[in-house]
């Protein structure tokens, strides 16, 4: 919830012409409130993550009486949802790049085609669970299909989270209805969202193609 | 902790200093780092088909492949290597915890041993 | 600058105690206005500002201390004597759970941060927080966490498998009803506090600075709540890793601590104790923050090496990450993680020792004021020391095997968390009341609070030592009259003598209690400046006006407010500290010179409604999933309103409009 909560709280001093006598207009450090707050949010999340991937690599060869991760992961797939959300990191650059030459539209649009790429990669992993789950591995199958689940399905709920923050954004924008700094709100949402990427540079690594 | 103290320093060097003088490099830019990183993970994904007998190669060039990848990221499509050092350094704060935290965990369940 | 702007609707009020005429928006563009109330009850329920969101998290606190007080009690009054009725088995068990989960999540966490909230702001002078509104949905989540979590008192049962929740304990087979759920979707949701509450408080730190209030020049205090702060957003999110995995084995059938089914139980205690460890500096640091501000003040001398104490501090904080396997070392971690761990937990003995002595230095050739914030504060040196040094005895691997789970850890944790942490924060009591509230509460009583205090700690946990060390187990619930044993070693002579210096406790909280309201009733206004105070907090009438600071202070150095009233002058007995202007006179020329555009934060509804959805998803969790889906819903909805409401009140809103088109621009694109 912190991700939306702490970038839209803002407006820029820019705003404030008439004001220029109040004194505490500049932070300390000269730098936004929102993308100090985010940074460290993100830094908070890699604790979060840090402790479900070791979760994961505890127990990813515990699966008796149930299938393990070699028998079960389709790689093909997997490399283009990656691939997916990889390029998404790419449209959601371009965004930024266009909110801050203050081009509605191909912010609108790069905003949009980011949330489809994201929505791409949940449809992938919901098919890839459901496959998963037909061959065998249901979340209390094992502990390995126990800890798979909840550190891709942790992974799929931020992306999910990062999909409906791009496409209220996009809405907001078409309404002329973002509070303050439009182009720092945007670069907020792609810290977010370059940082779920991230994230799944790891798993994909550590959990996919890294042999166990 | 000590990182908070460190930064003291740098927080009081930047006071006053207004980040508006950001550098925003190219869209061409962006799309050429992008094409990196898709040469990357294409190498990421073939390592699959690699025979089994490289597999201890696989595994460090697996490690070593995720973190340029990684680093890439933050650091050009996240901005940090143009912004501020304040915001690497609360961000880095916490992965460097992660990493050392989590190693030492795994360490105390002999996860490393062969 | 985060801080939603309004203009005041009295301009540059001098010296008029913020008496602010009420603004009312006409429209809202669309979405929900923004309340405006400055009294009543509407103006605590939405409010943002830090100084009532203060009040309110440490009354919350307070109410909890009392819960968790009572809760001791019962357990003491439990081992009072031999074979005991007063608590079924089943009952003592959920009573030290909740009375641990309750001290520390609902009452030295939350009181930390109420004071960190009220006083964080005015030692840096700011006018309120980096984000107010985020700011009051962690108080929210606080309170209804709390409730939350109290709840589970009537719904069948609160948790019992200790406050560290260990495997198998915690899981369904042996603990069958509600509470450990209760248990861990109320930490989450206090969890979430803390880690917005973290967020929040560091870009204020980092941001709000007055002019020249350098890192290196602000108050100890605000620098501990900083380090604990980073503590905090570290650790939280592992606490959180840990208690999804458990609500996932408890409520949809996983078994990630389920040793039958191949898991390592010692998970668990790996990521409680990552996050624990850490924990432990959460409590105990906004107190060494407290003490390290009250000593100077009554020794009236600057803090012997502020820069060891603050660098201290945050060394204890770095090094609090590598050392919570001491809390496992009979867990049967291997050698070279014992001797690691235990090798890393002396090391943090060396920064806890240098404070101490900074601490006694402070005081060593002042002219000491014995008030009651100063004696709670000695207390805390003597006390913590104490329980620092039973510590390190826990640091020996080889000796801690031997302790682990009998009362000598309870009298360590408590001399460290009664006598160190509660202190402190009674400290801050005795010498923050003056400014937060304008009147003095009663030194007489304060004092009978703090001897009894003082004597009630040593006579509980004193004895529990002995016992501990003649091997009376943690969480035993009764003692069984032919095992006593006697002499000197006597178990019932100790247990009752513990007993009785819990009440002993008890009777010192409660003239603490009684204080609050005679002061309430007695209604004599503090002086301005009662202690001859030091830091920025005091230059502002009392309590502090809406705003803060008539005029932002402009800082030139550390105890910025006592180099107001204080000028070094040469005599012939060397340089000497004259006394060139009182507390009102600083004060004078500071509203004198007001800022003419004063901007607060407007409150907002939407904190409390979004807080308000956390409890309902908790209880769908627990109860029906349905639940979870209107929890969800009011979230949402919540985050929405949050979004989309204005930044500010309409632009003819105002009395006299505000000057320029700026308002308007800003007000359509809110």
């Amino acid at each position: 919830m912190a991700d939306i909560a702490v970038h839209e709280e803002d407006h820029a001093h820019t705003e404030h012409g008439g004001y220029d006598d109040h004194v505490v207009h500049a932070t300390s450090t000269g730098l936004s409130n929102n993308k100090l707050a985010m940074w460290l949010f993100l830094g908070s999340e890699c604790l979060l993550f840090g402790g479900l991937i070791s979760t994961y690599m505890l127990y990813r060869g515990r699966h008796e009486g149930g299938p393990g991760p070699s028998q079960i992961f389709d790689i093909p797939l997997t490399s283009v949802s990656s691939f997916i959300l990889l390029m998404s990191s790419l449209t959601m650059v371009l965004a930024v790049n266009s909110a801050k030459r203050k081009d509605d539209r191909n912010t609108n649009l790069w905003l949009v085609v980011t949330a489809l790429l994201g929505a791409l990669f949940v449809g992938g992993q919901v098919y890839e669970f459901t496959a998963f789950y037909q061959e065998g591995l249901g979340f209390t199958t094992s502990l390995f299909g126990s800890s798979f689940y909840t550190l891709t399905g942790f992974h799929g709920v931020h992306v999910t989270v990062g999909v409906i923050m791009l496409l209220a954004l996009v809405g907001a924008i078409t309404r002329n209805r973002v509070t303050g700094d439009k182009a720092e709100v945007v670069e907020m949402v792609g810290l977010y969202w370059h940082f779920v990427d991230v994230v799944w540079v790891i798993i994909f690594t550590l959990v996919y193609l890294i042999p166990s | 902790m000590s990182a908070t103290t460190d930064h003291a320093a740098q927080a009081d060097a930047v006071e006053h200093h207004h980040a508006h003088d950001e550098h925003v490099p190219s869209d061409g830019y962006f799309i050429k780092i992008a094409i990196i990183l898709a040469i990357v993970t294409a190498l990421e994904t073939s390592t699959y088909w690699w025979p089994d007998s490289m597999d201890s190669f696989a595994t460090p060039a697996l490690l070593i492949m995720m973190a340029i990848k990684f680093f890439m990221i933050v650091s050009i499509f996240m901005h940090l290597k143009f912004d501020s050092k304040i915001f690497s350094l609360m961000f880095y704060m916490g992965l460097v915890l992660a990493i050392g935290v989590y190693l030492v965990f795994l360490f105390t369940f002999q996860f490393f041993r062969p | 600058m985060a801080i939603i702007e309004r203009p005041s609707a009295v301009p540059a009020t001098v010296g008029a105690g913020g008496t602010t005429e009420l603004v009312t928006p006409s429209r809202a563009l669309g979405a929900y206005r923004r309340p405006v109330s400055t009294t009543g009850w509407k103006s605590w329920l939405f409010t943002v500002d830090h100084k009532k969101l203060g009040i309110m998290y440490g009354a919350v606190s307070l109410f909890f201390f009392l819960v968790g007080g009572i809760e001791a009690l019962l357990i003491r009054l439990q081992l009072a004597a031999p074979d005991n009725t007063v608590l079924s088995a089943g009952l003592y068990n959920e009573m030290f759970t909740m009375h641990a989960t309750t001290m520390v999540f609902l009452f030295v966490m939350p009181m930390a941060a109420a004071f960190a909230n009220y006083f964080l702001p005015l030692q840096i002078g700011a006018r309120d927080v980096a984000f107010p509104r985020i700011n009051a949905v962690g108080f929210w989540l606080f309170l209804f966490g709390g409730i939350f979590l109290n709840t589970s008192w009537f719904l069948g049962g609160a948790a019992d498998g200790g406050w560290f929740m260990y495997s198998p304990n915690s899981s369904a087979l042996f603990s069958p009803s509600h509470g450990i759920d209760f248990w861990v979707m109320g930490l989450q949701i206090t969890g979430i506090a803390s880690l917005v509450g973290a967020i929040n408080l560091i870009v204020t730190v980092l941001n709000m600075r007055a002019p020249g209030m350098k890192l290196m020049n602000m108050p100890v205090f605000t620098w501990m709540v900083l380090v604990v702060q980073f503590l905090l957003l570290f650790a939280m999110p592992v606490i959180t890793v840990a208690l999804f995995l458990l609500s996932f084995q408890r409520n949809f059938g996983a078994t990630f601590f389920d040793v039958n089914q191949g898991a390592d139980p010692l998970l668990w205690q790996h990521l409680f104790w990552i996050f624990g460890h850490p924990e432990v500096y959460i409590i105990i640091l906004p107190a060494f923050g407290i003490i390290s501000e009250v000593l100077p003040t009554f020794a009236r001398k600057p803090l012997f090496g502020y820069k060891f104490v603050v660098f201290s501090g945050a060394a204890i904080g770095f090094v609090g990450w590598g050392v919570w396997a001491h809390h496992m070392f009979a867990s049967g971690l291997g050698p070279v993680s014992v001797a690691v761990f235990s090798v890393a937990t002396m090391l943090i003995a060396i920064p806890t020792g240098v404070k101490i002595v900074n601490w006694t230095l402070t005081l060593w050739g002042g002219k000491l004021w014995f008030s009651t914030a100063m004696l709670f504060s000695i207390g805390v040196i003597v006390l913590f020391t104490i329980g620092g040094v039973s510590g390190v005895t826990h640091a020996v691997a080889p000796s801690d095997t031997q302790q682990t789970d009998t009362y000598h850890i309870v009298a360590h944790f408590h001399y460290v968390i009664v006598g160190g942490a509660v202190m402190g924060l009674f400290a801050g009591f005795y010498f923050w009341w003056p400014k937060m509230f304008g009147q003095m509460l009663s030194e007489r009583l304060g004092k009978w609070n703090f001897w009894l205090m003082f004597f009630g700690v040593n006579l509980t946990f004193g004895p529990m030592h002995i016992l501990g060390m003649q091997g009376q187990p943690r969480r035993m619930v009764v003692w069984p009259e032919k095992l006593t044993g006697d002499g000197f070693f006597d178990l019932a002579f100790w247990n009752q003598v513990a007993s009785v210096g819990s009440f002993v406790i008890a009777a010192g909280v409660l003239l603490f209690v009684i204080n609050i309201f005679y002061t309430a009733k007695k209604k004599v206004a503090a002086p301005l400046d009662p202690w001859d105070a030091r830091t920025l907090e005091w230059i502002t009438s009392s309590p502090p006006k809406e705003h803060n600071f008539d005029r932002i202070p402009t800082v030139h150095s550390l105890d910025e407010f006592f180099h107001r009233k204080y000028e070094e002058v040469d005599t012939e007995n060397g340089p000497k500290l004259v006394k060139v202007k009182t507390a009102e006179e600083v004060l004078a020329e500071e509203e004198a010179n007001a800022d003419h555009h004063i901007h607060l934060p407007s409150p907002s509804y939407w904190p409390i409604v979004l807080a308000l959805g956390f409890p309902i998803i908790a209880y769908g969790v627990i109860f029906n999933l349905l639940l979870t889906i209107v929890g969800t819903a009011l979230v949402l909805l919540a985050i929405f309103g949050w979004c989309l409401e204005p930044s500010v009140a309409d632009d003819s809103d105002y009395d006299p409009p505000a000057g320029g088109d700026s308002t308007k621009e800003l007000a359509t694109l809110g």
